[in-house]
Protein backbone atom coordinates (compact mmCIF):
# COMPACT_ATOMS: atom_id res chain seq x y z
CA UNK A 1 0.00 0.00 0.00
CA UNK A 2 1.31 3.45 -0.84
CA UNK A 3 1.94 5.93 1.96
CA UNK A 4 -0.53 8.75 2.23
CA UNK A 5 -0.44 11.97 4.18
CA UNK A 6 -3.84 13.19 5.32
CA UNK A 7 -4.26 16.89 5.99
CA UNK A 8 -7.14 18.75 7.57
CA UNK A 9 -6.70 21.54 5.09
CA UNK A 10 -8.05 22.25 1.66
CA UNK A 11 -5.96 20.81 -1.19
CA UNK A 12 -4.64 24.12 -2.40
CA UNK A 13 -3.82 25.37 1.08
CA UNK A 14 -2.33 22.01 1.99
CA UNK A 15 0.04 22.06 -0.96
CA UNK A 16 0.94 25.68 -0.29
CA UNK A 17 1.71 24.82 3.34
CA UNK A 18 3.79 21.87 2.25
CA UNK A 19 5.77 24.08 -0.11
CA UNK A 20 6.28 26.59 2.68
CA UNK A 21 7.44 23.82 5.00
CA UNK A 22 9.90 22.54 2.41
CA UNK A 23 11.33 26.01 1.81
CA UNK A 24 11.49 27.00 5.48
CA UNK A 25 13.13 23.75 6.52
CA UNK A 26 15.67 24.20 3.73
CA UNK A 27 14.83 20.79 2.27
CA UNK A 28 14.26 22.46 -1.07
CA UNK A 29 15.76 25.75 -2.14
CA UNK A 30 13.19 26.66 -4.77
CA UNK A 31 9.60 26.02 -5.66
CA UNK A 32 8.01 26.21 -9.09
CA UNK A 33 4.30 26.86 -8.87
CA UNK A 34 1.48 28.80 -10.45
CA UNK A 35 0.93 32.13 -8.82
CA UNK A 36 -1.79 34.78 -9.10
CA UNK A 37 -0.91 37.81 -11.18
CA UNK A 38 -4.04 39.79 -10.44
CA UNK A 39 -7.67 39.38 -9.51
CA UNK A 40 -8.87 38.76 -13.07
CA UNK A 41 -7.78 35.16 -12.95
CA UNK A 42 -4.44 35.50 -14.72
CA UNK A 43 -1.76 33.20 -13.34
CA UNK A 44 1.85 32.56 -14.28
CA UNK A 45 4.52 30.11 -13.23
CA UNK A 46 6.77 31.54 -10.58
CA UNK A 47 10.05 30.19 -9.24
CA UNK A 48 10.02 31.03 -5.56
CA UNK A 49 12.78 30.95 -2.94
CA UNK A 50 11.23 33.22 -0.28
CA UNK A 51 8.49 31.41 1.70
CA UNK A 52 6.55 34.66 2.06
CA UNK A 53 6.22 34.89 -1.72
CA UNK A 54 4.05 31.76 -1.54
CA UNK A 55 1.13 33.84 -0.38
CA UNK A 56 -0.25 34.31 -3.87
CA UNK A 57 0.66 30.80 -5.02
CA UNK A 58 -2.24 28.83 -6.49
CA UNK A 59 -0.52 25.50 -7.20
CA UNK A 60 -3.69 23.70 -8.34
CA UNK A 61 -5.33 26.50 -10.33
CA UNK A 62 -6.97 24.95 -13.42
CA UNK A 63 -5.14 26.89 -16.10
CA UNK A 64 -1.97 26.14 -18.02
CA UNK A 65 -0.32 29.44 -18.98
CA UNK A 66 2.66 27.48 -20.31
CA UNK A 67 3.62 23.84 -20.30
CA UNK A 68 5.85 23.65 -17.23
CA UNK A 69 8.04 21.06 -18.95
CA UNK A 70 9.30 23.77 -21.23
CA UNK A 71 10.16 25.99 -18.27
CA UNK A 72 11.90 23.16 -16.41
CA UNK A 73 13.84 22.36 -19.56
CA UNK A 74 15.09 25.96 -19.73
CA UNK A 75 16.16 25.73 -16.08
CA UNK A 76 18.01 22.44 -16.38
CA UNK A 77 19.17 22.29 -20.00
CA UNK A 78 22.83 23.10 -19.41
CA UNK A 79 23.18 21.35 -16.05
CA UNK A 80 20.95 19.81 -13.39
CA UNK A 81 19.56 22.08 -10.69
CA UNK A 82 22.36 22.54 -8.17
CA UNK A 83 19.89 22.92 -5.31
CA UNK A 84 16.74 20.86 -4.78
CA UNK A 85 13.60 22.28 -6.41
CA UNK A 86 9.99 21.26 -5.85
CA UNK A 87 7.79 21.68 -8.91
CA UNK A 88 4.01 21.50 -8.83
CA UNK A 89 2.99 20.34 -12.28
CA UNK A 90 0.11 18.65 -14.07
CA UNK A 91 0.41 15.01 -15.20
CA UNK A 92 0.84 16.00 -18.86
CA UNK A 93 3.50 18.55 -17.97
CA UNK A 94 5.37 15.91 -16.03
CA UNK A 95 5.11 13.49 -18.96
CA UNK A 96 6.44 16.13 -21.31
CA UNK A 97 9.37 16.80 -19.00
CA UNK A 98 10.16 13.09 -18.83
CA UNK A 99 10.28 13.10 -22.65
CA UNK A 100 12.54 16.15 -22.66
CA UNK A 101 14.85 14.63 -20.07
CA UNK A 102 15.12 11.48 -22.19
CA UNK A 103 16.04 13.67 -25.13
CA UNK A 104 18.76 15.39 -23.06
CA UNK A 105 16.80 18.64 -22.95
CA UNK A 106 16.64 18.82 -19.19
CA UNK A 107 17.49 16.95 -16.05
CA UNK A 108 15.25 15.43 -13.40
CA UNK A 109 18.07 15.39 -10.88
CA UNK A 110 17.45 17.36 -7.69
CA UNK A 111 13.77 17.73 -8.55
CA UNK A 112 10.79 16.86 -6.43
CA UNK A 113 7.67 16.53 -8.53
CA UNK A 114 4.32 17.27 -6.93
CA UNK A 115 1.42 16.45 -9.21
CA UNK A 116 -2.26 15.67 -8.86
CA UNK A 117 -5.09 13.64 -10.26
CA UNK A 118 -5.95 16.27 -12.81
CA UNK A 119 -9.45 17.34 -13.68
CA UNK A 120 -8.28 19.34 -16.66
CA UNK A 121 -7.76 23.04 -17.20
CA UNK A 122 -9.70 25.89 -18.79
CA UNK A 123 -8.79 27.34 -22.16
CA UNK A 124 -6.31 30.22 -22.11
CA UNK A 125 -8.94 32.57 -23.51
CA UNK A 126 -10.66 32.35 -20.13
CA UNK A 127 -7.47 33.39 -18.36
CA UNK A 128 -8.16 37.05 -17.91
CA UNK A 129 -11.88 37.61 -18.21
CA UNK A 130 -12.66 36.46 -14.69
CA UNK A 131 -14.75 33.53 -15.89
CA UNK A 132 -12.55 30.92 -14.25
CA UNK A 133 -13.23 32.47 -10.84
CA UNK A 134 -16.95 32.05 -11.51
CA UNK A 135 -16.48 28.46 -12.65
CA UNK A 136 -14.17 27.34 -9.85
CA UNK A 137 -16.79 26.17 -7.36
CA UNK A 138 -18.48 24.14 -10.10
CA UNK A 139 -15.09 22.73 -11.18
CA UNK A 140 -14.19 21.34 -7.76
CA UNK A 141 -17.67 20.02 -7.19
CA UNK A 142 -17.67 18.19 -10.52
CA UNK A 143 -14.32 16.47 -10.15
CA UNK A 144 -15.07 15.73 -6.51
CA UNK A 145 -17.95 13.62 -7.77
CA UNK A 146 -15.83 12.05 -10.52
CA UNK A 147 -17.49 14.12 -13.23
CA UNK A 148 -15.85 16.12 -15.97
CA UNK A 149 -16.07 19.86 -15.36
CA UNK A 150 -17.85 21.75 -18.10
CA UNK A 151 -16.01 24.46 -20.07
CA UNK A 152 -12.62 22.79 -19.63
CA UNK A 153 -10.57 22.27 -22.79
CA UNK A 154 -11.73 19.51 -25.14
CA UNK A 155 -8.36 17.69 -24.99
CA UNK A 156 -8.52 17.83 -21.20
CA UNK A 157 -11.99 16.31 -21.16
CA UNK A 158 -10.73 13.56 -23.44
CA UNK A 159 -7.53 12.93 -21.46
CA UNK A 160 -7.20 9.48 -19.91
CA UNK A 161 -3.77 10.09 -18.40
CA UNK A 162 -4.95 12.24 -15.52
CA UNK A 163 -3.17 10.09 -12.96
CA UNK A 164 0.51 11.12 -12.87
CA UNK A 165 2.96 8.32 -13.68
CA UNK A 166 6.21 9.54 -12.18
CA UNK A 167 5.28 12.09 -9.52
CA UNK A 168 6.98 11.92 -6.12
CA UNK A 169 3.84 13.27 -4.49
CA UNK A 170 0.34 12.97 -5.94
CA UNK A 171 -2.42 15.20 -4.58
CA UNK A 172 -5.75 13.44 -4.78
CA UNK A 173 -8.28 15.81 -6.36
CA UNK A 174 -10.62 13.63 -8.40
CA UNK A 175 -13.09 12.09 -5.98
CA UNK A 176 -12.25 14.48 -3.15
CA UNK A 177 -15.67 15.87 -2.25
CA UNK A 178 -14.22 18.05 0.47
CA UNK A 179 -11.40 19.56 -1.50
CA UNK A 180 -11.76 22.89 0.35
CA UNK A 181 -11.39 21.30 3.78
CA UNK A 182 -9.23 18.20 3.56
CA UNK A 183 -6.80 16.51 1.25
CA UNK A 184 -4.64 13.47 0.76
CA UNK A 185 -1.09 13.58 -0.50
CA UNK A 186 0.20 10.25 -1.77
CA UNK A 187 3.90 9.79 -1.16
CA UNK A 188 5.05 7.65 -4.06
CA UNK A 189 8.80 7.68 -3.52
CA UNK A 190 11.28 7.42 -0.64
CA UNK A 191 12.44 10.90 -1.50
CA UNK A 192 8.92 12.22 -0.93
CA UNK A 193 8.65 10.45 2.41
CA UNK A 194 11.97 11.84 3.61
CA UNK A 195 11.22 15.39 2.53
CA UNK A 196 7.77 15.41 4.05
CA UNK A 197 8.85 13.90 7.40
CA UNK A 198 7.96 16.27 10.22
CA UNK A 199 5.25 18.09 8.29
CA UNK A 200 1.75 18.36 9.76
CA UNK A 201 -0.87 15.66 9.35
CA UNK A 202 -0.71 11.94 9.81
CA UNK A 203 0.90 9.43 7.52
CA UNK A 204 -1.10 6.31 6.87
CA UNK A 205 -1.60 3.90 4.05
CA UNK A 206 -4.15 4.05 1.31
CA UNK A 207 -4.90 3.68 -2.34
CA UNK A 208 -5.49 6.49 -4.77
CA UNK A 209 -8.03 4.35 -6.63
CA UNK A 210 -11.63 5.24 -5.89
CA UNK A 211 -15.03 4.67 -7.51
CA UNK A 212 -14.99 8.36 -8.53
CA UNK A 213 -11.60 7.96 -10.20
CA UNK A 214 -12.84 4.94 -12.13
CA UNK A 215 -15.97 6.80 -13.12
CA UNK A 216 -13.86 9.75 -14.27
CA UNK A 217 -11.78 7.37 -16.35
CA UNK A 218 -14.85 5.94 -18.01
CA UNK A 219 -16.20 9.37 -18.80
CA UNK A 220 -12.88 10.53 -20.21
CA UNK A 221 -12.67 7.45 -22.43
CA UNK A 222 -16.13 8.22 -23.80
CA UNK A 223 -15.21 11.88 -24.35
CA UNK A 224 -12.07 10.80 -26.15
CA UNK A 225 -13.97 8.52 -28.46
CA UNK A 226 -16.42 11.32 -29.27
CA UNK A 227 -13.77 13.94 -29.80
CA UNK A 228 -11.61 11.71 -31.98
CA UNK A 229 -14.51 10.78 -34.21
CA UNK A 230 -15.72 14.38 -34.35
CA UNK A 231 -12.41 15.94 -35.29
CA UNK A 232 -11.13 14.00 -38.20
CA UNK A 233 -8.96 14.70 -41.14
CA UNK A 234 -9.79 12.73 -44.26
CA UNK A 235 -7.10 12.89 -46.90
CA UNK A 236 -5.53 15.85 -48.59
CA UNK A 237 -8.80 17.78 -48.89
CA UNK A 238 -9.44 17.28 -45.19
CA UNK A 239 -5.93 18.46 -44.36
CA UNK A 240 -6.49 21.62 -46.35
CA UNK A 241 -9.91 22.19 -44.80
CA UNK A 242 -8.40 21.93 -41.35
CA UNK A 243 -4.97 23.48 -41.67
CA UNK A 244 -5.69 25.75 -44.64
CA UNK A 245 -6.76 28.54 -42.31
CA UNK A 246 -3.41 28.45 -40.48
CA UNK A 247 -1.84 31.92 -40.44
CA UNK A 248 1.71 30.53 -40.15
CA UNK A 249 2.43 32.13 -36.80
CA UNK A 250 4.10 28.89 -35.65
CA UNK A 251 2.67 29.55 -32.20
CA UNK A 252 1.86 25.85 -31.87
CA UNK A 253 5.51 24.95 -32.13
CA UNK A 254 6.60 27.81 -29.84
CA UNK A 255 4.45 26.54 -26.97
CA UNK A 256 4.94 22.83 -27.68
CA UNK A 257 7.10 21.24 -25.01
CA UNK A 258 8.31 18.59 -27.45
CA UNK A 259 9.26 21.10 -30.18
CA UNK A 260 12.55 22.00 -28.55
CA UNK A 261 14.84 22.53 -31.56
CA UNK A 262 16.67 25.83 -31.27
CA UNK A 263 16.69 26.14 -35.03
CA UNK A 264 13.44 24.78 -36.36
CA UNK A 265 13.67 22.99 -39.69
CA UNK A 266 10.54 24.81 -40.80
CA UNK A 267 11.95 28.21 -39.94
CA UNK A 268 15.34 27.57 -41.48
CA UNK A 269 16.41 28.67 -44.93
CA UNK A 270 15.86 25.13 -46.22
CA UNK A 271 12.13 25.66 -46.11
CA UNK A 272 12.16 29.02 -47.83
CA UNK A 273 10.84 29.42 -51.34
CA UNK A 274 12.98 31.41 -53.74
CA UNK A 275 11.79 32.79 -57.05
CA UNK A 276 12.98 29.65 -58.84
CA UNK A 277 11.02 27.51 -56.40
CA UNK A 278 7.81 29.39 -57.09
CA UNK A 279 8.56 29.25 -60.77
CA UNK A 280 8.94 25.48 -60.83
CA UNK A 281 5.81 24.87 -58.79
CA UNK A 282 3.69 27.36 -60.68
CA UNK A 283 4.60 25.78 -63.99
CA UNK A 284 3.16 22.51 -62.66
CA UNK A 285 0.14 23.75 -60.73
CA UNK A 286 -0.84 27.06 -62.24
CA UNK A 287 -1.34 28.54 -58.77
CA UNK A 288 0.22 28.34 -55.33
CA UNK A 289 -0.72 29.58 -51.90
CA UNK A 290 1.60 32.30 -50.65
CA UNK A 291 3.56 31.64 -48.60
CA UNK A 292 3.45 27.92 -49.35
CA UNK A 293 4.37 25.14 -46.96
CA UNK A 294 1.50 25.21 -44.46
CA UNK A 295 0.55 21.57 -44.93
CA UNK A 296 4.21 20.59 -45.03
CA UNK A 297 4.78 22.39 -41.75
CA UNK A 298 1.96 20.62 -39.91
CA UNK A 299 2.67 17.18 -41.35
CA UNK A 300 6.37 17.67 -40.70
CA UNK A 301 5.76 18.69 -37.13
CA UNK A 302 3.52 15.67 -36.68
CA UNK A 303 6.28 13.31 -37.81
CA UNK A 304 8.78 15.08 -35.54
CA UNK A 305 6.76 15.19 -32.32
CA UNK A 306 4.26 12.33 -32.53
CA UNK A 307 6.40 9.77 -30.68
CA UNK A 308 6.67 12.12 -27.72
CA UNK A 309 3.48 14.21 -27.88
CA UNK A 310 1.61 14.12 -24.55
CA UNK A 311 -1.54 15.86 -25.77
CA UNK A 312 -1.14 18.76 -23.33
CA UNK A 313 -3.28 21.01 -25.50
CA UNK A 314 -1.11 24.12 -25.52
CA UNK A 315 -1.10 24.23 -29.32
CA UNK A 316 -4.89 24.47 -29.54
CA UNK A 317 -4.88 26.99 -26.71
CA UNK A 318 -2.70 29.45 -28.59
CA UNK A 319 -4.01 28.91 -32.12
CA UNK A 320 -5.44 32.22 -33.35
CA UNK A 321 -7.23 30.42 -36.21
CA UNK A 322 -9.06 27.99 -33.91
CA UNK A 323 -7.55 24.89 -35.46
CA UNK A 324 -7.99 21.86 -33.16
CA UNK A 325 -4.26 21.15 -33.44
CA UNK A 326 -3.97 19.26 -30.17
CA UNK A 327 -6.80 16.87 -30.95
CA UNK A 328 -5.31 15.93 -34.31
CA UNK A 329 -1.84 15.61 -32.85
CA UNK A 330 -3.09 13.63 -29.86
CA UNK A 331 -5.03 11.22 -32.04
CA UNK A 332 -2.18 10.71 -34.51
CA UNK A 333 0.41 10.43 -31.76
CA UNK A 334 -1.60 7.81 -30.02
CA UNK A 335 -1.68 5.58 -33.09
CA UNK A 336 2.03 6.21 -33.75
CA UNK A 337 3.03 5.42 -30.17
CA UNK A 338 0.92 2.26 -30.28
CA UNK A 339 3.01 0.72 -33.06
CA UNK A 340 6.08 1.05 -30.85
CA UNK A 341 4.25 -0.10 -27.71
CA UNK A 342 5.18 3.20 -26.13
CA UNK A 343 3.41 5.81 -24.05
CA UNK A 344 5.18 9.15 -23.95
CA UNK A 345 6.35 10.25 -20.54
CA UNK A 346 5.22 7.16 -18.69
CA UNK A 347 8.55 5.56 -17.95
CA UNK A 348 11.81 7.44 -17.46
CA UNK A 349 13.91 4.39 -18.31
CA UNK A 350 12.20 3.50 -21.57
CA UNK A 351 14.06 4.97 -24.56
CA UNK A 352 12.27 7.22 -27.06
CA UNK A 353 11.17 4.92 -29.93
CA UNK A 354 13.20 6.62 -32.66
CA UNK A 355 16.43 6.25 -30.71
CA UNK A 356 16.15 2.51 -30.50
CA UNK A 357 14.92 -0.52 -32.45
CA UNK A 358 14.29 -4.24 -32.33
CA UNK A 359 15.91 -6.45 -34.91
CA UNK A 360 12.72 -8.36 -35.55
CA UNK A 361 9.80 -5.97 -35.90
CA UNK A 362 7.62 -4.00 -38.28
CA UNK A 363 8.14 -6.51 -41.09
CA UNK A 364 4.84 -5.28 -42.59
CA UNK A 365 6.51 -2.09 -43.81
CA UNK A 366 9.20 -4.00 -45.70
CA UNK A 367 8.23 -4.70 -49.27
CA UNK B 1 -6.02 8.59 -77.30
CA UNK B 2 -5.38 8.55 -73.57
CA UNK B 3 -1.91 9.57 -72.68
CA UNK B 4 -0.20 6.85 -70.69
CA UNK B 5 0.48 7.91 -67.10
CA UNK B 6 4.04 7.20 -66.05
CA UNK B 7 4.46 7.87 -62.35
CA UNK B 8 7.28 9.93 -60.96
CA UNK B 9 9.02 8.08 -58.17
CA UNK B 10 11.65 9.67 -55.98
CA UNK B 11 14.07 7.03 -54.76
CA UNK B 12 16.29 7.56 -51.75
CA UNK B 13 18.84 4.80 -52.27
CA UNK B 14 21.61 4.00 -49.86
CA UNK B 15 25.10 4.29 -51.27
CA UNK B 16 26.30 0.86 -50.20
CA UNK B 17 23.50 -1.50 -51.19
CA UNK B 18 20.50 -0.20 -53.09
CA UNK B 19 22.33 2.39 -55.19
CA UNK B 20 24.92 -0.21 -56.12
CA UNK B 21 22.12 -2.66 -56.84
CA UNK B 22 20.66 -0.09 -59.24
CA UNK B 23 24.08 0.21 -60.88
CA UNK B 24 24.19 -3.54 -61.30
CA UNK B 25 20.79 -3.53 -62.97
CA UNK B 26 22.22 -0.95 -65.34
CA UNK B 27 25.43 -2.80 -66.19
CA UNK B 28 23.41 -5.99 -66.65
CA UNK B 29 21.20 -4.04 -69.08
CA UNK B 30 18.02 -5.02 -67.27
CA UNK B 31 14.93 -3.26 -68.59
CA UNK B 32 12.69 -1.42 -66.14
CA UNK B 33 10.28 1.54 -66.35
CA UNK B 34 11.86 5.00 -66.53
CA UNK B 35 9.89 6.20 -63.50
CA UNK B 36 12.51 6.34 -60.78
CA UNK B 37 14.48 9.53 -60.04
CA UNK B 38 17.30 8.53 -57.76
CA UNK B 39 18.76 10.54 -54.90
CA UNK B 40 21.81 8.85 -53.44
CA UNK B 41 22.05 8.99 -49.66
CA UNK B 42 24.85 7.50 -47.60
CA UNK B 43 22.41 5.41 -45.61
CA UNK B 44 18.67 4.78 -45.51
CA UNK B 45 18.93 5.99 -41.91
CA UNK B 46 19.71 9.45 -43.27
CA UNK B 47 16.21 9.79 -44.68
CA UNK B 48 14.23 12.10 -42.42
CA UNK B 49 10.48 11.46 -42.89
CA UNK B 50 10.33 15.13 -43.84
CA UNK B 51 12.24 14.35 -47.08
CA UNK B 52 9.55 11.88 -48.05
CA UNK B 53 6.82 14.35 -47.15
CA UNK B 54 8.41 17.11 -49.17
CA UNK B 55 8.71 14.90 -52.25
CA UNK B 56 5.10 13.77 -52.00
CA UNK B 57 3.78 17.29 -51.42
CA UNK B 58 5.76 18.60 -54.37
CA UNK B 59 3.96 16.12 -56.57
CA UNK B 60 5.99 12.92 -56.60
CA UNK B 61 3.65 9.97 -57.16
CA UNK B 62 5.65 7.73 -54.90
CA UNK B 63 8.74 7.58 -52.74
CA UNK B 64 11.00 4.55 -52.54
CA UNK B 65 13.44 4.23 -49.66
CA UNK B 66 16.07 1.61 -50.46
CA UNK B 67 18.50 0.24 -47.91
CA UNK B 68 20.70 -2.73 -47.09
CA UNK B 69 19.01 -5.88 -45.80
CA UNK B 70 18.65 -6.03 -41.99
CA UNK B 71 21.97 -7.02 -40.51
CA UNK B 72 23.92 -5.81 -43.57
CA UNK B 73 23.91 -2.05 -42.94
CA UNK B 74 27.27 -0.46 -43.71
CA UNK B 75 26.80 1.58 -40.53
CA UNK B 76 25.71 -1.48 -38.53
CA UNK B 77 22.15 -0.64 -37.53
CA UNK B 78 20.85 2.47 -39.24
CA UNK B 79 18.52 0.66 -41.60
CA UNK B 80 16.63 -0.50 -38.49
CA UNK B 81 16.15 3.15 -37.62
CA UNK B 82 14.98 3.84 -41.17
CA UNK B 83 12.39 1.11 -40.77
CA UNK B 84 11.01 2.77 -37.63
CA UNK B 85 10.85 6.16 -39.35
CA UNK B 86 9.03 4.78 -42.39
CA UNK B 87 6.61 2.89 -40.13
CA UNK B 88 5.95 6.14 -38.25
CA UNK B 89 5.31 8.16 -41.38
CA UNK B 90 3.04 5.52 -42.87
CA UNK B 91 1.05 5.48 -39.63
CA UNK B 92 0.71 9.28 -39.69
CA UNK B 93 -0.55 9.00 -43.27
CA UNK B 94 -3.05 6.27 -42.39
CA UNK B 95 -4.42 8.21 -39.42
CA UNK B 96 -5.02 11.25 -41.62
CA UNK B 97 -6.52 9.29 -44.48
CA UNK B 98 -3.57 9.96 -46.79
CA UNK B 99 -2.24 7.35 -49.21
CA UNK B 100 0.47 5.50 -47.35
CA UNK B 101 0.86 3.11 -50.30
CA UNK B 102 2.77 5.87 -52.04
CA UNK B 103 5.62 5.21 -49.62
CA UNK B 104 7.66 2.07 -50.02
CA UNK B 105 10.58 0.68 -48.05
CA UNK B 106 12.60 -2.07 -49.71
CA UNK B 107 15.85 -3.78 -48.89
CA UNK B 108 17.97 -4.24 -52.01
CA UNK B 109 21.56 -5.48 -51.72
CA UNK B 110 24.44 -4.55 -54.04
CA UNK B 111 24.16 -7.92 -55.77
CA UNK B 112 20.41 -7.76 -56.34
CA UNK B 113 20.13 -5.99 -59.70
CA UNK B 114 17.27 -8.29 -60.57
CA UNK B 115 15.45 -7.41 -57.33
CA UNK B 116 15.98 -3.71 -57.98
CA UNK B 117 14.32 -4.14 -61.34
CA UNK B 118 11.42 -6.05 -59.79
CA UNK B 119 10.85 -3.53 -56.96
CA UNK B 120 10.87 -0.66 -59.41
CA UNK B 121 8.52 -2.39 -61.85
CA UNK B 122 6.07 -3.48 -59.16
CA UNK B 123 6.01 -0.08 -57.49
CA UNK B 124 5.51 1.65 -60.84
CA UNK B 125 2.58 -0.65 -61.63
CA UNK B 126 1.01 0.00 -58.25
CA UNK B 127 1.27 3.75 -58.75
CA UNK B 128 -0.06 3.52 -62.30
CA UNK B 129 -3.15 1.90 -60.85
CA UNK B 130 -3.48 4.54 -58.12
CA UNK B 131 -3.12 7.35 -60.61
CA UNK B 132 -1.42 10.71 -60.17
CA UNK B 133 -0.77 12.04 -56.69
CA UNK B 134 -3.57 14.52 -55.85
CA UNK B 135 -0.99 16.94 -54.41
CA UNK B 136 0.06 17.68 -57.97
CA UNK B 137 -3.14 19.56 -58.71
CA UNK B 138 -3.50 21.20 -55.31
CA UNK B 139 -2.69 24.88 -54.92
CA UNK B 140 -3.37 25.45 -51.21
CA UNK B 141 -0.39 23.56 -49.90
Amino acid sequence: MPKVLKLNKGAEEGVRELLRFLLESGRVKGVLTLSKLNKNGAVAYLLITDPDALEDAVPLFPLMPANAAKLLSHLTLMEPANEPIAAVVRPCELRAFVELAKRSQGSMENMLFVSSTCGGVYPLEMATDGRIAEELAQYWEAIGKGDIASETRPVCKACVHFLPYTADITVSLIGNKNVGKECQLFLNTDKAEQLVAGFAGEVGEGSIESPELNQFHGKSEAEKENLFSEVKVEGLKGLIDTFGRCINCHGCSKVCPICYCKLCFFESEVGEYKATGYDAELRERGGLRVPPGTIFYHLGRLTHVSVSCVGCGMCTDVCPANIPVATIFDKTSQSVQEIFGYLSGKDVTEPVPLTTFEKEELSYVEE
Amino acid sequence: MDEHFTPNIVGFLCNWCSYTGADLAGTARLQYPPSLKVIRVMCSGRVDPVFILKALLMGADGVLVGGCHPGDCHYQTNNYHARRRVALLKKVFETLGLESERIRLSWISASEGERFKRVNTEFTERLEQKGPNPTKAEVFL
